[in-house]
């Protein structure tokens, strides 16, 4: 498929390959991170993750209505105020739904699936109800429109490089949280052993509520800032549940270190297949190596060692 | 309703009324009371047992007001209660008022064939106006072949079928294709295209279509490729769309998948006043998703767009509008949506009867002047005579229509080289 191309040519197509690759790649680490801590650190198998995206999502679309219509000379910094209030925003929601649901079901994992797998059917029609059947579009500020142009042939996304930045900034703040503060440290003792935990004076309720709150914000963080790559409405959220749980599940469920290597490697091979093959042939592909590396290692890329 | 429209309504139904005289002619002769009685027997006009009384008579809706499809369906119930309401308004289907019993499709196949065969066992609908995606469609055409009864089905499809026991009131691909890329041919001097899709029936169907009729033209198709519905990410293709340079991006991608896709052409600096699009999948519904300036400056292939500049639509939109709130949009489906009711009404006017064999043998030449996509023609297929235009998005999500075929396209469900 290359006959006929400069030398220059394919260099900047596989330079902006190579960019597109590392899009996707934050894509899927900023959607796996709210899920990588309520699944990996608490067991929780949350299918109701995609909801609280979409919450986020709406709380974008609100805020940026607001500000266009009281206060429209601040509408540049808008979206970060949106982030914002869809951390908070989804996450109160995830610490009402810890404390009336999630809190019940910790001995039984696989009840979670069920109930929060209604929660989001729930959901998706209090969105439907409320907000309305069809979607809506949020509007960006203008900076966040177009693309630099590096060379004639490479462009790069604005969208794509505050995406970037911003699973940066999330990721590094999420790994201190985890493994340098106080609180990661009884997140990791209630996961490891919750009657220990609590026997030496942990307040293990306290510790899950927070931690599932923290998980949903993050989920809401996340689709805050899809509304500038895909779509707002009361069914999106399923557009990224699948692989959201591949990313979590591949990479070994209890580390963070796993859903960033997974997601680096279902992004690659995604993006780079996508290039040569059709668009769902590399979706198949990509699927098929992951359930065969699964089959060899059943406990993800990465895992954690502990004594039980 | 509004006064004004009832005062139009009197002389177009009396004018309607001569062009359905004039067209049954040869079935006056069988049927004399038929056209001139206000409301006949109800002995005579319900043979077979249906939901009709002297003075109402009962129809279905049957639409996904719930799951993933509700984002579509919505508008399509909307108007075929708006037309419902207008029917009445005029003193309803052979003297007898419309009343309709809405069920929901839920966006769950097994469950429209159910609420199907509910509406035509227990209810005895004399219409059922319903179901948007082809699979539902699939799903309940048997029960509408076993129980005889009759569908008005309001999407552009793929075509492939043909029933005594549907009509097609939206386009066949055929009718959305061809004459859109004979004019972009034209126009734009098109020489290579490249083919996208979402991964189902209905894209592949209208891109192999496509393809033929590309390729018949001696042009080129530098590429074609379908994405798993909801796809999210589409910089590869975009990429690739770079690499291969297409005078014509052709997309046919539908469903929260456009929205990703049109706004990452955006930010990847395609510029679709530069790049020529047409997508046959993007109605003035979709792009309140997608957002205006993602978009703009791209053709869409329909047989109707809101800013149609007719008198009849002038008044299906305030109409719409009136009823439904000002925010409202209308896309192709809806206002094919709002056909089924009225086409159905005329129908059951010239067989002087709401028996579904007799309604299903009058349909064909059916002629409908005051559709707001202009003057329509049920044809022998059950499919409509329409006519196919391009518009051009515009920031503000409406379309600029700019092109039309001078005369009604011919609707061919199973296109003779095309298959």
């Amino acid at each position: 498929m290359f006959e006929g191309y400069t030398l220059a040519e394919l260099g900047s197509i596989f330079a902006m390959q190579g960019f597109a690759g590392l899009i996707l790649f934050s894509v899927f680490v900023l959607m796996a991170l709210g899920l990588a801590i309520i699944f990996g650190q608490m067991g929780v198998i949350n299918m109701a993750h995609g909801e609280f995206m979409i919450l986020g999502a709406y709380i974008t679309y609100f805020t940026s209505n607001f500000f266009l219509n009281y206060l429209p000379a601040l509408f540049s910094v808008y979206f970060f105020v949106a982030m914002i209030l869809a951390f908070v925003g989804a996450g109160a929601l995830g610490m009402l739904v810890e404390w009336g649901m999630i809190r019940h079901l910790y001995r039984r994992p696989l009840d979670t699936l069920l109930a929060t797998w209604g929660l989001s059917l729930m959901l998706q029609q209090f969105y439907r109800s409320v907000f309305g059947a069809r979607e809506v579009g949020v509007e960006l500020p203008q900076w966040l429109i177009g693309s630099l142009p590096v060379t004639d042939v490479i462009e790069v996304p604005i969208n794509g490089l505050f995406v970037m930045a911003l699973t940066l900034l999330i990721t590094v703040a999420v790994a201190v949280l985890m493994y340098r503060s106080r609180w990661g440290k009884q997140v990791r003792a209630v996961m490891q052993n919750r009657v220990m935990a609590g026997a030496v004076g942990i307040d293990t309720e306290k510790v899950d509520r927070y931690t599932f709150g923290i998980g949903c914000g993050i989920a809401g963080v996340a689709g805050s800032a899809f509304t500038m790559v895909g779509s707002t409405g009361p069914t999106s959220g399923q557009l990224y549940i699948v692989d959201t749980f591949l990313v979590v599940v591949f990479g070994g469920a209890q580390s963070l270190l796993g859903t960033i290597a997974s997601a680096f490697v279902i992004s690659q091979a995604q993006s780079t297949m996508e290039f040569f093959l059709s668009g769902s042939m590399a979706k198949v592909l990509t699927l098929l190596a992951v359930v065969g590396i699964l089959m060899l290692r059943p406990q993800g890329l990465f895992v954690l060692k502990v004594r039980r | 309703m509004s006064s004004d429209n009832h005062q139009n309504g009197l002389p177009s139904a009396l004018r309607r009324k001569l062009l359905m005289g004039m067209a049954a002619l040869p079935a006056a002769a069988l049927l004399p009371k038929a056209a001139f009685a206000q409301a006949p027997a109800t002995s005579a006009v319900n043979t077979t047992g249906l939901a009709v009384t002297d003075t109402t008579v009962r129809v279905g809706i049957l639409h996904s007001v719930t799951g993933t499809m509700a984002i579509s369906e919505t508008g399509s119930v909307q108007a075929e209660k708006l037309a419902i309401s207008q029917i009445n308004e005029m003193g309803g289907v052979l003297g007898r008022k419309i009343e309709f019993i809405q069920e929901d499709g839920a966006s769950d196949w097994p469950n429209f064939a159910e609420k199907a065969k509910k509406l035509l066992v227990n209810d005895k609908a004399a219409a059922v106006f319903g179901c948007w995606t082809s699979a539902s469609r699939k799903a309940v055409l048997p029960v509408f072949e076993q129980y005889n009864g009759m569908l008005y089905y309001p999407t552009f499809y793929e075509g492939l079928e043909q029933s005594k026991n549907v009509i097609y009131t939206g386009q066949e691909a055929t009718q959305q294709i061809l004459s859109g890329i004979d004019w972009v041919v034209k126009e734009k001097k098109a020489k290579s295209f490249y083919l996208l899709g979402s991964d189902y029936i209905w894209p592949r169907t209208s891109n192999k279509i496509a393809r033929k009729h590309i390729e018949k033209n001696s042009l080129k198709v530098v590429g074609e490729e379908y994405f798993p519905l909801g796809h999210t990410q589409f910089n590869s293709v975009i990429n690739k769309i770079k690499l291969t340079k297409p005078d014509v991006i052709y997309a046919i991608i539908v469903g929260g998948s456009n929205v990703a896709f049109y706004k990452q052409m955006k930010a990847a600096g395609i510029d679709l006043s530069k790049q020529t699009l047409v997508t046959i999948s993007v109605t003035e519904d979709e792009i309140l998703g997608i957002g205006g300036e993602n978009i703009a400056g791209a053709y869409a292939c329909m047989k109707y767009f809101q800013s149609l500049d007719n008198p009849n639509n002038k008044d299906f939109v305030a109409a719409f509008k009136k009823m439904w709130g000002e925010n409202i949009v209308i896309g192709d489906v809806t206002q094919a949506a709002y056909l089924g009711p009225w086409l159905w009404k005329l129908t059951v006017e010239k067989a002087g009867s709401f028996d579904i064999d007799k309604v299903a043998a009058a349909s064909p030449g059916i002629e409908f002047g005051k559709a707001p996509e202009g003057y329509v023609r049920i044809h022998e297929n059950h499919h409509l005579w329409s006519k196919t235009r391009v518009g051009k998005a515009k920031l503000d999500g409406q379309y600029e229509v700019i092109y039309e075929t001078a005369d009604l396209m011919e609707p061919d469900p199973f296109p003779k080289g095309y298959q």
